[in-house]
């Protein structure tokens, strides 16, 4: 084997690696953000919420990404509404469509581990709360969603890892991610072996400063559930 | 009929779970400064009683005021009692300070953050003001060194006594005990006693649910004794004991002296 | 009903291939998955060493990555040998090629759930077949296995609804699942959301079908568990 093509080929790969950070942090964020909503309603009261949070949950957990991102990339151009609309201008652009498609996968996994972590909050924190005379929304903001943030952070953090593996799918539509470089270097050379495993190896290293990070930011958060020494 | 210093009247009290009546009709008057201990087995209601005084659990029927306010309440479309203005429980809820059996501390917040939770973020009390008092009340239950301390670092006894301090942040006007010792080990109980004994001699209004008969009997001054769901023996602490009117009261006295 | 152009044998054909990868690399998985946590959980250095780095690798590259190197890579080195022993040349199907990374990658996840269900067996009770005077084989027999199986079903049956989903991505090495007809079809009717939606609709099944299994299985399993 031959890695010399792949030295050749660095900034190459380094862009495609700045393309697969930009596409999972910004999934991640916007799936978050939708996320929290999403897991509230699942736990709502209110059963038509609930159903459709369940529902979106079944739906984007039950299938492949790799469907999901199809459909939102060569799916939408079906609807002429679609494409005549302002929408067009994100829904045309393979970088767009693979930020949708992973962003609101990563959603429902994202709804899913917090619908749990809610339900798994102590009932006498949740009394304590009442008992002081808490409203429902202060409530969730000072007592509920802090516990459950910090109880979701390991299941969060396989999810995270989850997601930049997804996110080599981007390659797949056009997109030069690190996996998208992998393929223009192999094409070009035809070195199947030094193009691909030099994108596994960048994966692998990103994938070990996530399981560092989320090692960090456990013994930082999880401060009040260590036994003191 | 004076009604000025009244803290607490609850009228014909019922609670239902399912089928089953809890309460079957209790009635308790408390005057501030009263405190009364409310004892009975297992399963008679007591803990019940005390939790439908702030509606963590919502009474069937009945009226409890609390300082002389009535507690709204209606009927929902399936017929069952609820509150009808959730923002007056919240309001009155800020008045009882409650202490539980199983510390119910927030368990992702210092000793501190636990006190001036309720003063900041539901009286809104500015919040230098909150820990400056938060840091009395801390001193007084003696578990100030430990205030940037999480509850899981802590033991029983010291929860106990964060609670009790964060019940007492609220500056309530009665303070509800649910058990407050049932939890802890042997060894623990006589701190958080020690505690609440304080906060008798004070003046302070409680009611507390307890097993402790001894504690009782010294810092209580009215008992209540229930028997399934009803008030089987009502009176000053005094007289109950010397000369209990109900012969289950003194059955249950005489066992659970011996221990 | 969606209008389907007359391409719905076609669909249907690829969703049978699409369980045909996914039955294959489980079995695949489920063997690697074996020797993985009777590797990682035995006496010898250099067996946990090699597992460990298997599980590694595996969770941390992404799966469409191992697929590529599997099936472009291992095209190469079948030639490679093919041209030094002058055999003819050797095409790596991409159903080999699928099948084989998905069991591969799907390996090191049920090497883990394995490893967890074998850890979970309490020795207590492993001790007291002993002391009834059954041998090894008929401790693991009815004592191990049966707990075991227990233990690691739910984490097995979740490890196989994510594989069902991985079998998606063999329609991207060119094989003809469903996904890949989908796109033919979505391609050729101008209608590609239909079929995807489709497509989407029949992994739906596979996992419901899948869930209610489980939890028949898990019902029958886990009798006597306490649940939290």
């Amino acid at each position: 084997m031959d890695f010399k093509v792949v030295l050749d080929n660095l900034p190459l790969y380094l862009n495609g690696l700045w393309m697969t950070i930009q596409l999972v942090i910004i999934s991640l964020v916007s799936g978050f953000g939708f996320a929290v909503p999403l897991a509230l309603m699942a736990v709502s009261k209110i059963s038509i919420l609930r159903y459709l949070s369940k529902f979106y949950i079944y739906f984007f957990r039950g299938t492949p990404l790799l469907i999901q991102m199809f459909l939102i990339y060569y799916g939408m151009s079906q609807f002429e509404a679609i494409r005549e609309s302002f929408l067009w201008i994100f829904l045309r652009e393979a970088y767009w469509c693979a930020i949708i498609a992973f962003g609101l996968n990563t959603a429902g996994y994202t709804a899913e581990i917090l619908r749990g972590t809610i339900e798994q909050t102590p009932f006498g924190e949740i009394e304590a709360a009442k008992a002081c005379g808490m409203s429902k929304t202060t409530m969730y903001l000072r007592i509920i969603m802090p516990g459950t943030f910090r109880r979701a952070l390991p299941a969060y953090g396989n999810e995270v890892i989850f997601m930049l593996h997804g996110s080599a799918l981007a390659g797949v539509i056009t997109i030069v991610d690190l996996f998208g470089a992998a393929k223009i270097v192999n094409s070009r050379y035809f070195v199947p072996f030094e193009s691909f495993i030099a994108a596994g190896l960048f994966y692998l290293c990103c994938t070990f400063c996530i399981v560092w990070f989320f090692k960090w930011a456990e013994k930082h958060w999880h401060v009040h559930l260590r036994p003191k020494t | 009929m004076d009604r000025k210093n009244e803290a607490l009247l609850v009228e014909n009290l019922h609670k239902s779970f399912g089928l089953e009546e809890v309460l079957k009709g209790v009635s308790l008057k408390a005057i501030q400064g009263d405190v009364i201990a409310m004892l009975g087995a297992s399963g008679s209601g007591k803990s019940t009683f005390l939790r439908c005084l702030n509606l963590l659990e919502t009474p069937s029927s009945g009226k409890v005021f609390v300082g002389g306010e009535l507690i709204r309440m209606k009927k929902n479309r399936f017929g069952e009692s609820v509150p009808e203005d959730i923002k007056q429980v919240e309001r009155i809820r800020t008045r009882l300070g409650m202490v539980f059996q199983q510390f119910n501390l927030w368990s992702h917040m210092t000793v501190l953050e636990n006190v001036i939770e309720a003063p900041v973020n539901v009286l809104k009390i500015p919040k230098k003001e909150a820990i400056e008092k938060a840091e009395v009340l801390l001193k007084k239950v003696g578990i100030y060194e430990r205030k940037d301390y999480h509850p899981a670092h802590l033991s029983g006894g010291q929860q106990q006594r964060v609670a009790i301090a964060r019940a007492l942040a609220i500056e309530p006007d009665m303070l509800l005990f649910d058990e407050p010792t049932s939890a802890l080990d042997p060894e623990l109980v006589g701190e958080v006693l020690l505690v609440m004994r304080k906060l008798a001699e004070e003046g302070r209004t409680m009611i507390l649910v307890t097993h402790e008969i001894g504690f009782a009997k010294e810092v209580s001054s009215r008992v209540v004794f229930l028997y399934e769901g009803i008030i089987e023996e009502e009176g000053h602490t005094k007289d109950v004991f010397e000369n209990p009117s109900s012969e289950r009261f003194r059955q249950f006295f005489s066992k659970h002296v011996e221990h | 009903m969606l209008d389907l152009h007359g391409y719905l044998p076609m669909i249907l054909e690829g969703m049978i291939l699409t369980i045909e990868v996914a039955i294959l690399s489980l079995l695949i998985a489920v063997i690697l998955g074996f020797i993985g946590a009777l590797a990682k959980l035995s006496k010898f250095r250099t067996a946990r060493i090699i597992a460990t780095i298997y599980t590694t690798l595996i969770r941390g590259i992404p799966d469409l990555v191992l697929m590529t190197i599997i099936f472009f890579g291992g095209q190469i080195i079948v030639n490679n040998i093919g041209d030094y022993m002058s055999w003819e040349y050797i095409d790596i199907s991409p159903f080999i090629a699928g099948t084989v990374t998905i069991g591969f990658i799907f390996g090191a996840y049920m090497a883990e759930t394995f490893r967890g269900g074998i850890l979970a067996v309490s020795y207590g009770e492993i001790e007291a077949a002993r002391a009834f005077g059954m041998q090894s084989w008929k401790v693991f027999y009815r004592i191990t296995l049966p707990l075991m199986v227990r233990h690691a079903l739910p984490g097995f049956g979740n490890n196989w609804m994510v594989l069902a989903k991985t079998t998606a991505l063999v329609s991207v090495i060119g094989l003809q699942d469903m996904v890949y007809n989908a796109n033919v079809a979505g391609g050729a009717t101008r209608k590609p959301f239909t079929f995807f939606l489709v497509v989407a609709i029949l992994f739906l099944c596979i996992t419901g079908i899948s869930d209610i299994g489980l939890r028949w299985a898990n019902r029958r399993f886990s009798i006597g568990v306490r649940r939290v």
